[in-house]
């Protein structure tokens, strides 16, 4: 997994309370390898563009100079609804590394964790604010420093978010899950051993 | 010391370790389905083996057709790939498969609760946010993405942060013709649909104590369209009687010692919970979301509401554009919202107690819009059918299709056409969801057949015979 060190670039407000992972990338194109040479377009897809294929001009995504941002400032609830990682593989195919929200549906959560994009909460004040001015001076850029826990924007404010050490740990050092949990192999062995009131399984 | 909620004497007794705050938590049981293909390949890429095949069961349920039993029949050849696949796949690590064509195959999330797969006191996951429905057997059953599903195969664990609790209460007598379905969405327009973020719920209550399984099951469904990924109920005599005699279900003297834990399970009375709610389930009449979000939700008397009338302005918003979307008025009574297709089905509300329920109502009457009853396994269809189910859906002019997760989600191709509006017992009514534009209203089954047969949306109580 690729390290979250420090990132810089223009951010992308996307006004939708409650935007479900459906929107982010739909049901039927889950069947499709994430080698396919249109995966990047899949992110929003029916929201960016007509039955036809071509674009939806009033879409945010569309218009210069979002469509070269690679931080998200969400609203409310960013990510529920399905548990499908293909909502995380389309950010990662448009370059996106972070995802600033008032709050963000834990499974989807866990996912971006998995992928080296950054989930971060702000206070719903702190997001309004942020998108707001995104809308007002499009093409300003966000810095999100992980080390610091700082998103600095507006002429160099800065907001202070929070993120358990477990994650900050493994997103600061592109940990990849499974080689780490295979080195407690021991841990899991001696807990299936000893199951003292699971003896009916 | 105050005593433990249900949550926590599961989750304690499921720690591996805990390190900077996070919890190495041991799986007991691993639901794979048809669209987990991906976590199969990461397997191979790595060479990794399957750690507990023997704790690991699968079944295809989202690509699989409903109006046909050959797969070559699916209208995308992809879509055929990965519903077959799921076989040999399964086969190669040792898993436990319910292929297609073997009659227990069907919805994961109705397949784990019938065949005594799911159970109370354990810890259970597959990669769908609908696993949030085993909880209702009192087990901690949540949803995971696409490489915990590998990482659970590897390892047999996740790491997790520990979930604050909720406590939700329905007390009250439910009035007649109220079902577990409406009970939820009456929750989820009561605490939105992120009030359960970050938090594991168990609902409680006298309601709750009333419900069948099937009902419980439901609730513990769209615990997830509340945010939360883990719903729960204490079991009692119910659960534990829904479970006997099940094929997976432990029997013998393995029964007697599984009974004697699982009765041990429920909170103790001094158990403390981070947030408690409280919800009156006599006020709770039949639903119907209108929006596109679970919370846009109303009962079948009342009128659309009005933005206006919203005082957080972003909210207004947000309901200015579900209008739109939807194609819809403020102020408009439920009654008068036509439908244009009726989908019963989906882990939601495709058992056999929720059949039955669509099926009282079908009974004599003739369908006005196309319907697709489509029920949730294999097993759930051949009870119906032994009951008659079937003819009466028939005869109403109701399509019986074969079992899975269909219009739900579309992914097999039953879909709505752009603009189409349905009346759906499942469990989303996000844009899009059953199909570009479509336009999704939730409902009960026995919601959902009477605006099958009347062509909109009805107040099922006036169409029901009362006890």
């Amino acid at each position: 997994m690729e390290a979250f060190t420090k990132f810089k670039s223009i951010g992308i407000p996307i006004d939708i309370a409650n935007c479900d992972t459906d929107a982010i990338v739909p049901a039927r194109l889950l069947r499709q390898p994430r080698s396919h040479p249109d995966y990047d377009k899949f992110l929003f897809h029916d929201l960016r563009f007509n039955a036809d294929g071509s674009e939806k001009p009033d879409f945010i995504f569309n218009k210069a100079p979002y469509r070269d941002g690679k931080i998200i400032v969400a609203d409310v609830n960013w990510g529920c609804g399905s548990s499908r990682e293909n909502a995380v593989y389309v950010l990662v195919a448009n370059g996106i590394r972070a995802v600033i929200a008032p709050s963000i549906a834990d499974i989807h959560y866990n996912n971006c964790m998995k992928h080296g994009v950054l989930p971060v909460i702000l206070s719903r004040e702190d997001c309004d604010t942020l998108r707001k001015h995104m809308h007002e001076a499009p093409g300003e850029e966000i810095e999100v420093d992980l080390e610091k826990q700082t998103v600095t924007a507006l002429n160099g404010t800065t907001f202070k978010f929070d993120i358990g050490p477990f994650d900050k740990h493994r997103m600061l050092n592109g940990v990849d899950d499974i080689g780490m949990t295979l080195r407690f192999d021991d841990d899991i062995s001696a807990f299936e051993k000893d199951r003292r009131d699971y003896a009916w399984m | 010391m105050a005593g433990q909620t249900l949550f926590e004497k599961i989750w304690n007794r499921h720690v591996v370790t805990e390190k900077h705050g996070q919890t190495l938590l041991y799986i007991d049981r691993h639901l794979l389905h048809d669209g987990s293909f991906g976590a199969f390949e990461r397997l191979r890429e790595n060479s990794l083996k399957v750690r507990r095949p023997d704790q690991t069961f699968a079944t295809p349920d989202h690509y699989t057709p409903t109006h046909t039993a050959s797969l070559d029949d699916l209208a995308d050849p992809r879509a055929k790939e990965i519903a077959s696949a799921i076989k040999g796949n399964c086969e190669e690590f040792g898993i436990t498969v319910f292929p297609w064509g073997d009659r227990r195959q069907g919805i994961a999330h109705v397949v784990g609760p019938e065949q005594g797969i799911t159970l109370p006191g354990l810890t259970m996951v597959c990669g769908d946010s609908h696993t949030s429905t085993h909880g209702a057997l009192g087990c901690i059953a949540f949803g995971i993405g696409s490489s915990e599903v590998t990482h659970v195969l590897a390892t047999q664990t996740l790491w997790q942060r520990r979930p604050k609790t909720m406590r939700i209460n329905i007390d009250g007598k439910l009035g007649f013709g109220v079902t577990g379905k409406d009970v939820i969405i009456a929750i989820i327009r009561q605490i939105g649909a992120a009030g359960g973020t970050g938090y594991a719920i168990e609902y409680a209550g006298s309601a709750i104590r009333d419900l069948s399984m099937e009902g419980r099951l439901t609730i513990c469904n769209m615990t997830i369209e509340a945010g939360s990924r883990c719903g729960m109920v204490a079991p009692d005599d119910k659960t534990i009687a829904y479970i006997k005699g099940r094929p997976f279900a432990p029997g013998g003297e393995k029964w007697d010692a599984a009974e004697k834990f699982w009765r041990s399970l429920p909170s103790d009375d001094d158990a403390v919970f981070d947030t408690e709610v409280h919800v009156d389930g006599s006020a709770i009449a039949p639903m119907v979301t209108w929006g596109n979000s679970p919370q846009d939700a109303v009962q079948v008397t009342e009128r659309l509401p009005d933005p206006d009338q919203e005082g957080d302005t972003d909210r207004k918003a947000a309901m200015v554009a579900a209008y739109e979307y939807m194609g819809l008025k403020p102020g408009t009574p439920v009654s008068e919202i036509p439908v244009d297709k009726v989908f019963i089905g989906a882990c939601t509300n495709a058992r056999i107690e929720d059949l039955r329920a669509a099926a009282a109502v079908a009974k004599g009457r003739k369908a006005k819009v196309p319907t697709l009853v489509v029920p949730g396994s294999g097993l759930v269809k051949a009870q119906a059918e032994a009951e008659g189910l079937d003819k009466i859906f028939i005869e109403a002019g109701f399509e019986w299709r074969l079992q899975g997760c269909s219009m739900c989600v579309g992914m097999n191709g039953d879909t709505l056409k752009p603009g189409e509006r349905s009346a759906s017992t499942s469990n989303r009514n996000f844009r899009g969801r059953q199909g570009p534009d479509s336009r999704t209203h939730l409902v009960s089954p026995a919601m959902a057949a009477a605006a099958a047969v009347n062509g909109h949306f009805t107040d099922v109580r006036s169409m029901m015979e009362d006890a």
